[in-house]
């Protein structure tokens, strides 16, 4: 069974068309790339899928469920987590303190138990602290861990979004463009890093991007929108072939 | 005379503190002035009168009910005038939202109480001690333990808590945090339950300790207060608490060494030096960090 399907999506804003009758289905424990020119709706779908935007039509099936009319935060509790083309951390919130807001989603202790250090909070907030040194030493930003979000650089707050997105224990991890203005030591890095997360976590990861190198490289599955409607779906070497593809979209990049 | 001043100050400043914290957390979370705080606060002390004389509780409690029913009242609020327009259209509605619900409030009290100032029965026993040159009365030193115990446990609450943590995600970045699982309504609700609470609290006591309250006691209360909370810095806790106590200190020594006629004005224009020097006020370098 598919971990995500998209049937018949299409997203209107005020009569535009952005997203155009989109199915795909993601397997469990694959890496699926979406890439499209710039306004081809991949920001939209990844919208939808996490509950920011309710599709105008068509189905997204997470588990077997319908997730369609659930409100983001619940989308992320199913076991949904993203990161943002333009980083959004917490920026005034040290690095350790990102991953702990990612946890909230997991812990239960009420106002008092964390005001007065009661047991319960207590033990929540051990196996809180043990999981986010686990996810820091796994995108190598330990010994960064009080230090203030804004303050670490392009690359470790994009891999810090990354371990906060990770603390909720998601399933399913959408990167949106994780390797936008990085230079290309951080992509190798950030390469070998998403794929030990897919190994360790056994996770399923979604991702967009528009370095076509990247994206090759690394996912399993490949599918290429523009504007609004998916014009492939398929390896990555059957993509990069594809007349479609090449006409729209590879062919002014390559 | 200084020492005298310097603590009714810091009596009157702990009650500022106390409203204008619930302006800078539920400004810290949906960017709204909520013009209806000052009103929420007079209610506060209009459900302890009612607690006292009608019930027939204690005062201990009293203020308890005062501080729950407020809790009630603000979550109300935030879901009638509030929430609908969240979202969907701009700030200004709310803010235009806010001032319609605080006419409303002033206006259903002025029917339910009538316009002339009441008072609380003596329901404490008021004793007066002599410290040196300074005299202060045993209210006072409740008021201030009270509003010491009361921003001690909201600091703990948004450092230590689950939910605190939760508030001050939202604080920065409200889709994100709802992305993290945080259900940003049910953490709107708290803001707007905790603040009117600490409003009631602040109510209920300057009531007694001024041994007066009428339905637009809220009015100049809120004004001030959310003086405070800019003075401060708005968005910050910290802020709120230091800028409601040095503006009660400065309100009083103005009184003090200046004029009693210029008792109000002297809030506007500190806030406006303020203002001019530090744009964003003073904690206001830490109002992303605190809250």
């Amino acid at each position: 069974m598919p971990i995500l399907e998209l049937k018949g999506i299409s997203q209107e804003f005020g009569g535009l068309r952005a997203l155009d009758s989109i199915d795909m289905a993601i397997e469990t424990g694959e890496i699926f790339g979406i890439i499209g020119p710039n306004g081809a709706g991949k920001t939209t779908l990844f919208n939808i899928i996490t509950g920011i935007y309710e599709p105008t039509q068509g189905e997204v099936i997470f588990n077997g469920g319908n997730i369609n009319r659930l409100p983001a935060y619940q989308v992320a509790r199913q076991g949904i987590a993203r990161t943002y083309q333009n980083i959004r951390l917490f920026k005034k919130l040290s690095v350790l303190d990102n991953i702990r807001v990612g946890r909230y989603g997991v812990t239960k202790n009420g106002i008092f138990s964390g005001m007065l250090g009661l047991p319960l909070a207590r033990r929540e907030e051990s196996q809180t602290m043990a999981e986010a040194m686990r996810l820091l030493e796994l995108v190598g930003l330990y010994d960064r861990r009080w230090e203030y979000a804004d303050s670490l650089a392009y690359g470790e707050q994009r891999r810090l979004e990354i371990a906060r997105a990770l603390a909720l224990n998601p399933t399913l991890l959408l990167l949106d463009e994780p390797a936008a203005g990085m230079n290309s030591s951080e992509k190798v890095e950030l390469v070998s890093l998403i794929r030990r997360i897919r190994e360790e976590m056994e996770l399923t990861i979604l991702l967009v991007e528009h370095d076509m190198n990247l994206v090759m490289n690394i996912c399993d599955r490949i599918a290429v929108l523009d504007y609004g409607r998916r014009i492939a779906l398929d390896t990555p070497i059957r993509v990069k072939n594809d007349a479609a593809v090449i006409q729209s979209y590879l062919g002014v990049e390559a | 005379m200084f020492w005298q001043q310097l603590l009714n100050g810091i009596t009157l400043g702990s009650s500022y503190a106390l409203i204008a914290l619930g302006y800078t957390m539920v400004y810290g979370i949906v960017q709204l002035i909520n013009f209806a705080h000052g009103e929420i606060y007079m209610f506060g002390a209009f459900a302890g009168l009612f607690l006292v004389t009608v019930v027939g509780l204690p005062i201990g409690w009293a203020l308890l009910g005062a501080m729950a029913f407020c809790m009630l009242l603000g979550v109300v609020v935030e879901r009638v005038a509030y929430r609908p327009l969240r979202g969907k259209s701009s700030r200004l509605s709310a803010l235009i939202s806010a001032i319609g619900v605080s006419i409303f409030l002033s206006t259903l009290m002025v029917i339910i109480a009538g316009t002339n100032p009441r008072n609380y029965p003596d329901i404490i026993k008021i004793s007066n001690y002599q410290l040196g040159a300074v005299q202060f009365s045993s209210l006072q030193i409740i008021i201030l333990i009270i509003s010491a115990i009361l921003m001690i446990g909201l600091e703990l609450m948004v450092r230590r808590s689950r939910i605190g943590k939760a508030m001050r995600a939202c604080s920065q970045d409200i889709e994100a945090a709802a992305l993290m699982g945080i259900n940003v309504n049910r953490v709107i609700s708290f803001t707007f339950a905790v603040g009117s609470a600490l409003a009631a609290a602040g109510g209920v006591m300057v009531a007694i300790y001024y041994n007066a309250l009428w339905p637009y006691m809220g009015t100049m209360a809120g004004m001030k207060a959310f003086c405070a909370a800019v003075l401060g810095g708005i968005g910050s806790i910290p802020g709120a608490m230091v800028g409601g106590i040095s503006l009660g200190i400065m309100e009083i020594m103005g009184v003090a060494y200046l004029s009693s006629s210029y008792k109000d004005a002297i809030a506007f224009a500190i806030l406006i030096l303020v203002l001019i020097i530090r744009p964003q006020g003073l904690l206001g370098q830490k109002i992303v960090k605190k809250v």
